[in-house]
């Protein structure tokens, strides 16, 4: 029933929804351009995360290694004077495609929990790396650049053009991440979610097809986080810090895991809830409200805002009405469920 | 590289503080699994509120570390008893990656509510008096609180090992961990042992807590990365085995400080390079038997 929503009409249908949302986003009053931007790099990371939890049931808690690795690459190519946006990000892109092979081909190897405590773990080793390779990071203090780089020809450093690029990668990532879960490819993944067992039985190697949507996420959330720090011209140590990992997974759950556009609606939610609850007297410490937010939706609401209304119209038990030839029984309704 | 035996055998010692910190938290874990089948992650969050108990004890009635060393255990414990009677518990029909996705929001909110209340900034926390200076080891002079966080350590990891593997207690526990559905047709209560499972795990993480408290700044984040090192050496010693993970504690924090001093820079990264060979060559941990449902 996941799938509701992306397949057919009424996925283009939803997906133009999201897109003319984005498109006049810029346009709404009091939404600042750089927040803008920011949301539409987060969206497209919780897009990719979604590939992977909620089509191998696979909890990462360490996609920041892709997200903010990506995002130094993508930023030292520039800093290094390489100032052609295209190469930067497809240099930091490239770093999060063979990372993810080689943390994925390791990771795999466990499943449930322990996937989620290894690839944390994994995590971390980069977060120590960045900080003590300070020549090339920045350290501590981050990487800072003055340009965005140039797009062939095209200058970046206009906001608006940034964003529309930035929106133009996320109807891409979206497009890309429809195509592949509703292929056979992913039509395997849901096979091995719902019985594993069974579809080693009928000659999957399943390990192969969790690397391969390991590698396809990673890859597509190291593009995101090229965009991000890009964006802000700005690579730094929040990137790559596990609280990043774990803001992607509330992102994704909490629009609804499986149902790609909605953690779409989830990275929205969460960015601009961090932007509101960071201008009250709680400050900067907003992961207050985002883990109470986040601790009941886990504890009622586990199909995420978008899951939920999914279910609710979807998934509804049918009508009872009474069986032709015993109007004493009631049964299901099944008069209108040709589809 | 400063190779001395005198600065080795420091690190070494070093190594052992360390690893009685990761053996306390990763037995705390390890129980809790066992039992419970959940990942804490909220386990570095009890154990900085360990710390804040001890730290606001002292602060505001003068609690003596010793005190503290028993109470704020029994703070953190009864916290963690409401949190798994009142909500954790409405989790254990589904997968057990809900659980830790819970307990990821409960650290959340536990970091950040303390950082509000607190500040981000940490406060210091005296050494008791009886406790301070060095003392000559013969062969090497060794601060005295330090060599007693080890020894307490050793002490509190083989006390609850002969708990669990002797006691009548023990038994139960062993039994529910193992055939819940037969224990309780025993009639043992496994529900209350479930509880009392969750409760004292994290008090043994509050009691890390108090004990780490002398030795670093008493801050809202201290929970933070601890927990991750701590993840790592379950993942070692093999999540659910007790032994393993007490092992795996005190062997990491040993290798990681030495490996501090043959290569600095690896001293903060050693611990999940290991684990990553661990997973490379006995992917279940080199105390675990064969994968446990999770």
């Amino acid at each position: 029933m996941t799938l509701a929503l992306i397949r057919g009409r009424r996925g283009l249908a939803a997906g133009a929804v999201l897109l003319a949302c984005g498109l006049v986003l810029p346009f709404v009053p009091g939404v600042y351009i750089v927040f803008a931007i920011d949301l539409v790099c987060f969206a497209l990371v919780a897009v990719a995360f979604d590939m992977l939890l909620g089509f191998t049931g696979l909890l990462s808690f360490g996609h920041a290694l892709f997200w903010g690795g990506a995002g130094y690459v993508a930023t030292i190519v520039i800093a290094n004077g390489i100032t052609s946006f295209p190469l930067a990000v497809l240099a930091g892109v490239a770093y999060a495609c063979v990372l993810s092979l080689v943390v994925g081909a390791l990771a795999v190897r466990r499943s449930g929990i322990f996937f989620a405590m290894i690839t944390l773990a994994i995590a971390q080793i980069q977060y120590f790396v960045v900080f003590q390779l300070t020549d090339v990071t920045g350290g501590e203090n981050g990487l800072p650049i003055t340009t965005r780089g140039t797009f062939f020809g095209l200058s970046l450093a206009n906001d608006f053009v940034y964003y529309y690029i930035a929106l133009g990668a996320l109807v891409l990532g979206t497009a890309f991440a429809v195509r592949v879960v509703t292929s056979p490819f992913g039509a395997v993944l849901a096979a091995m979610r719902e019985n594993e067992t069974r579809a080693k039985s009928v000659g999957y190697d399943t390990d192969r097809f969790k690397l391969a949507a390991f590698v396809m996420s990673g890859t597509l959330a190291g593009f995101a986080g090229t965009l991000y720090t890009l964006g802000n011209r700005f690579a730094g140590q929040d990137g790559v810090d596990w609280h990043t990992s774990g803001a992607i997974v509330i992102m994704t759950i909490l629009g609804g895991i499986g149902t790609i556009y909605g953690p779409i609606v989830g990275a929205a939610l969460y960015q601009s809830l961090d932007f509101f609850v960071s201008k009250t007297a709680i400050g900067d410490k907003t992961n207050l409200v985002m883990g109470l937010i986040f601790a009941i939706v886990i504890l009622a609401a586990r199909r995420g805002i978008v899951g939920e209304i999914l279910h609710r119209v979807f998934d509804r038990a049918p009508r009872l009405v009474e069986d032709e030839d015993r109007p004493d029984v009631l049964v299901p309704d099944v008069s209108h469920e040709a589809i | 590289m400063n190779l001395s035996p005198d600065y080795l055998v420091t690190q070494i010692f070093n190594g052992l503080v360390n690893g009685g910190f990761y053996a306390l938290l990763a037995l705390g874990l390890s129980i809790i699994f066992g039992m419970l089948r959940i990942v804490n992650f909220a386990h570095g969050a009890m154990y900085m509120l360990g710390a804040f108990v001890a730290y606001y004890g002292a602060q505001l009635f003068h609690l003596p570390f010793f005190a503290a060393l028993v109470v704020a255990p029994i703070v953190v414990g009864a916290f963690g008893f409401a949190l798994e009677t009142t909500l954790l518990r409405r989790l254990y029909d589904l997968d057990p990656l809900y659980n830790l996705l819970f307990t990821f929001a409960a650290v959340l909110v536990i970091e950040d509510g303390m950082k509000l209340a607190a500040g981000a900034l940490g406060s210091p926390y005296a050494t008791p008096a009886l406790l301070d200076g060095a003392t000559n080891l013969g062969f090497t002079i060794y601060p005295t609180y330090r060599l007693f966080v080890i020894g307490v350590c050793v002490l509190v990891c083989a006390a609850v090992y002969v708990v669990i593997e002797r006691s009548p207690l023990g038994a139960r526990i062993r039994a529910a961990t193992e055939k819940p559905e037969l224990t309780r047709a025993f009639g043992i209560d496994t529900r209350r042992l479930v509880s009392g499972t969750f409760a004292f795990g994290v008090a043994l993480a509050g009691f890390a807590g108090v004990l780490a408290a002398p030795n670093t700044n008493v801050t809202p984040s201290m929970g933070d990365s601890i927990i991750i090192n701590t993840f790592a050496i379950v993942v070692i010693g093999g999540l659910g085995s007790i032994l393993g993970s007490v092992t795996a504690g005190f062997a990491l924090g040993v290798i990681a400080a030495v490996g501090a001093v043959v290569y600095p820079p690896i001293s903060n990264t050693l611990i999940f390079i290991v684990m990553v060979l661990v997973i490379l060559f006995r992917p279940t941990g080199l105390f675990g038997t064969a994968e446990r449902s999770a």
